[in-house]
């Protein structure tokens, strides 16, 4: 398979392109800030997202989906980061929905999905780093289990309809064996959310699970196996917020390679001078490497490929790196007025750097590269 | 079985069976790289094997037609070799200037003579070639060169100067860049070939940092070249130059990939400095380096197969060699220094039978010119600036 996009998939974009730069453009986030919106995002962009098939991007057609891949939720998501749509596609469209492919849940979940009535959120983090430290215990109680413990850094968890819980009901804090995947809804007793507003101006909840009983059957694969299924969801989870990240970072050179044509020092164009043009260029050979390890992870998940795993932090880090040096870069270019709330460019950083932070930073993934290749 | 797959199976078995196990290793110094040519001695028996081999199949240039010495490999099946030679570490059959720059300029640019005369010796490695391009008054600014072509009927006479000739002391070949008018810059140059045997022709070599001298300064002074040698249009020769030089930042920034990812350095590190309790390279900041880079160099490797994909579909910018230029060579010698600091003193040693001859420092020093050499690393990033995004001036 070529490492770019086909024909479909390119058709793909420039719809998914249009809708969203229409239908979401960064005044769209500005408006649910200043307006303090409880939500976080508007749940009429989402079922507009389930009308375009988006929703159901990754489930197949046999379950009302559309049946597509990585690479093509990455192109919705590309677009969402241009212009920085706040919406529980990624956590729900496309992290819930590969946890729970293949499991007896997806009849359940999936038609509510694909309908734009379902929110999924991923109550994965327990510190203020994404760690492979899972602590929240849930214990073997009646017919089911009891979960204890608390998440933090669950985008969207205060108004989820659908929670997924990695929880641990044997070994110890940072081992995989033990882990149990679990889907609950947010109506628990015992399960109470306290959402903070991020920096991004979105909206992220720490979960407290105060003893919280789930049937036995809110189990996502198998008791002490959650490891497979959480490993789809993380894989598809960081792949998305890679192919995100990319649209933010491209939205912000975009903005200031403009901004580089068109405002005027010395009499003449800023973008004329060599300084600006190396540091431009140079961002330019980044962006597009990042863009490279993200399609290439996307495809290898598709393909079901072994080399996978890997590449998926390759994707996540670099396309991380990508874009913090975007989001800088265009800030420094569009000197003071770039620091100003008035133009959109801060609002490309701040949504660069939650992104960076969810599903693992660079190091994270550079660290994990390292342990796979035996360093 | 697809055909692909079949073609897969068939590549790597053939390869299995005909790539000796010497040549599946790293390329360990200079002397140890085939480049071919009139005057070639192989570094041994598997080496010349491994060449007869592969350019018995056409597989030295598995995408040249088969007329001249190709494959006649479709791109799809031209990936799929290039990815089992990989799998199998094997080496690169033949290095040579007449398959990564004059080869593809002659397929473009060439008559079907000189496409007939020439690619089948590149191809066997016959014919070893040199580029004729810089002076010393004409580095990145190339197109203000001088060396100057007299017409003389049937043949040009070529005076002049050329610098950083690679390994012309030890080419057959040239290809050259002459002046054959004045009044245009750009439009007065041609594009010619002429054996280096040619009376009037004599070379230097330049010893450089590295204490090697692959560069050379060389000297024409009333050169025949018979006008049949000319490629393209008389004061076209800039049009060929542009696009071989794509073809050499192409080769240049192949050098941003790691042989078989970054095993090489990863295994240097963990042999000089050790493993920590948990298994894990105990310096924990050159760990946290070497990830990093790690990171970088296999997003680039996926670049670097978007790029050649792009290639073959037609769908690649024009002035997107420059970016894999830039980038590739600025990460191999990130790749070089992090080679030298993970090995330490060891790393130093200048001409120890134990070092190699000193393979590591003098493979670090020489990345240095990578940045320079076919357009220096700001060349390129004006290219970008000016033909990908557009910005304004000059």
């Amino acid at each position: 398979m070529p490492l770019f996009l086909n024909e479909e998939q390119s058709m793909l974009r420039d719809t998914a392109r249009d809708f969203i730069g229409d239908a979401a453009p960064p005044s769209h986030l500005r408006g649910l800030r200043d307006a303090n919106d409880p939500t976080g995002f508007s749940r009429d962009l989402w079922k507009q997202f389930a009308e375009l098939g988006f929703t159901g991007i990754l489930i197949p057609e046999a379950q009302g989906g559309l049946g597509l891949g990585h690479v093509e939720a990455g192109v919705v998501l590309e677009e969402i980061g241009r212009n920085l749509s706040p919406s529980p596609f990624l956590s729900t469209a496309v992290a819930a929905v590969a946890a729970l492919s293949d499991t007896p849940h997806a009849a359940n979940v999936f038609p509510g999905i694909v309908s734009g009535d379902t929110v999924a959120a991923l109550a994965i983090d327990e510190g203020p780093k994404h760690r492979d430290h899972i602590a929240l215990r849930a214990e073997r109680a009646g017919n089911g289990f009891r979960l204890s413990g608390t998440k933090r850094f669950v985008t969207h968890g205060h108004i989820a309809d659908l929670i997924l819980v990695a929880a641990r009901t044997a070994g110890a804090p940072g081992e995989q064996a033990g882990l149990t995947l679990f889907l609950l809804d947010r109506d628990r007793a015992g399960l109470s959310a306290d959402a903070h507003r991020l920096a991004d101006a979105g909206l992220a909840a720490d979960l407290v699970f105060d003893g919280v009983e789930v049937d036995a059957d809110a189990v996502v694969g198998e008791v002490d196996a959650g490891a497979v299924p959480l490993a789809r969801l993380l894989a598809a989870g960081r792949t998305g917020a890679a192919a995100e990240l990319l649209g933010v970072g491209a939205g912000a050179m975009d903005r200031t390679v403009g901004y580089l044509k068109e405002r005027r020092q010395f009499g003449q164009p800023i973008g004329s001078f060599q300084a600006l043009q190396h540091r431009a260029a140079h961002l330019y050979s980044e962006m597009e490497v990042a863009r490279a390890a993200v399609l290439k992870a996307q495809q290898l998940l598709d393909a079901g490929d072994a080399a996978a795993d890997e590449a998926v932090s390759v994707a996540k880090a670099m396309s991380g790196l990508a874009a913090t040096l975007a989001v800088q870069e265009g800030i420094q270019m569009h000197g003071g007025i770039g620091m100003t709330d008035e133009y959109d460019i801060g609002f490309f950083m701040k949504r660069a750097r939650v992104l960076a932070e969810f599903f693992g930073d660079a190091n994270y993934h550079a660290d994990r590269l390292a342990v796979a290749s035996g360093y | 079985m697809s055909d692909l797959a079949t073609f897969r199976a068939e590549t790597r078995a053939w390869l299995e069976e005909n790539c000796p196990p010497e040549m599946r290793e790293p390329v360990r110094s200079d002397a140890d790289i085939c480049w071919g040519g009139r005057r070639f001695q192989p570094s041994s028996p598997a080496q010349k094997d491994w060449l007869d081999r592969m350019a018995a199949r056409g597989w030295t240039v598995p995408d040249w037609p088969r007329a001249y010495g190709g494959g006649g490999l479709s791109p799809a099946e031209a990936k799929i070799l290039r990815e089992e030679m990989r799998t199998l570490g094997a080496r690169s059959p033949l290095y040579s200037f007449g398959i990564s720059m004059l080869g593809p300029a002659l397929l473009e640019y060439g008559t079907e003579e000189q496409k007939l005369d020439h690619l089948p010796k590149i191809a066997r490695g016959e014919i070893r070639w040199c580029q004729g391009y810089s002076e010393p008054n004409a580095g990145s600014d190339l197109a203000s060169l001088a060396t100057w072509a007299e017409d003389a009927g049937d043949h040009y006479v070529v005076s002049g100067q050329k610098v950083w000739t690679s390994y012309a002391d030890k080419a057959d070949w040239i290809f050259c860049l002459v002046r054959t008018a004045k009044e245009s810059k750009q439009g007065g140059i041609s594009f010619v070939l002429f054996d280096m045997a040619s009376p009037g022709v004599s070379t230097r070599p330049i010893l450089l940092i590295s204490g090697y001298s692959p560069f050379c300064e060389t000297f024409f002074d009333g050169v025949k070249v018979p006008k049949a040698n000319r490629v393209h249009h008389e004061n076209k020769g800039w049009d060929v130059a542009k696009y071989l030089l794509g073809h050499e930042r192409e080769m240049i920034s192949g050098m941003g990939l790691g042989a078989r990812g970054e095993t090489a350095l990863i295994d240097g590190a963990l042999k000089a400095i050790g493993r920590d309790e948990a298994g894990r390279l105990a310096d924990p900041l050159l760990r946290g380096q070497i990830a990093l880079f790690d990171i970088r160099a296999r997003a680039f490797a996926a670049m670097s197969e978007r790029f050649m994909d792009e290639l073959k579909a037609g769908q690649a910018h024009p002035a997107q060699p420059s970016m894999m230029k830039y980038y590739g060579t600025e990460l191999n010698k990130a790749r070089h220094e992090l080679v030298m600091a993970a090995g330490g003193s060891a790393a130093l040693e200048w001409e120890s039978e134990r070092s190699h001859g000193g393979a590591k420092p003098r493979a670090w020093l020489r990345t240095k010119a990578n940045s320079i050499e076919g357009g220096t690393s700001e060349i390129q990033l004006n290219i970008i600036a000016k033909r990908i995004l557009d910005l304004p001036g000059a």
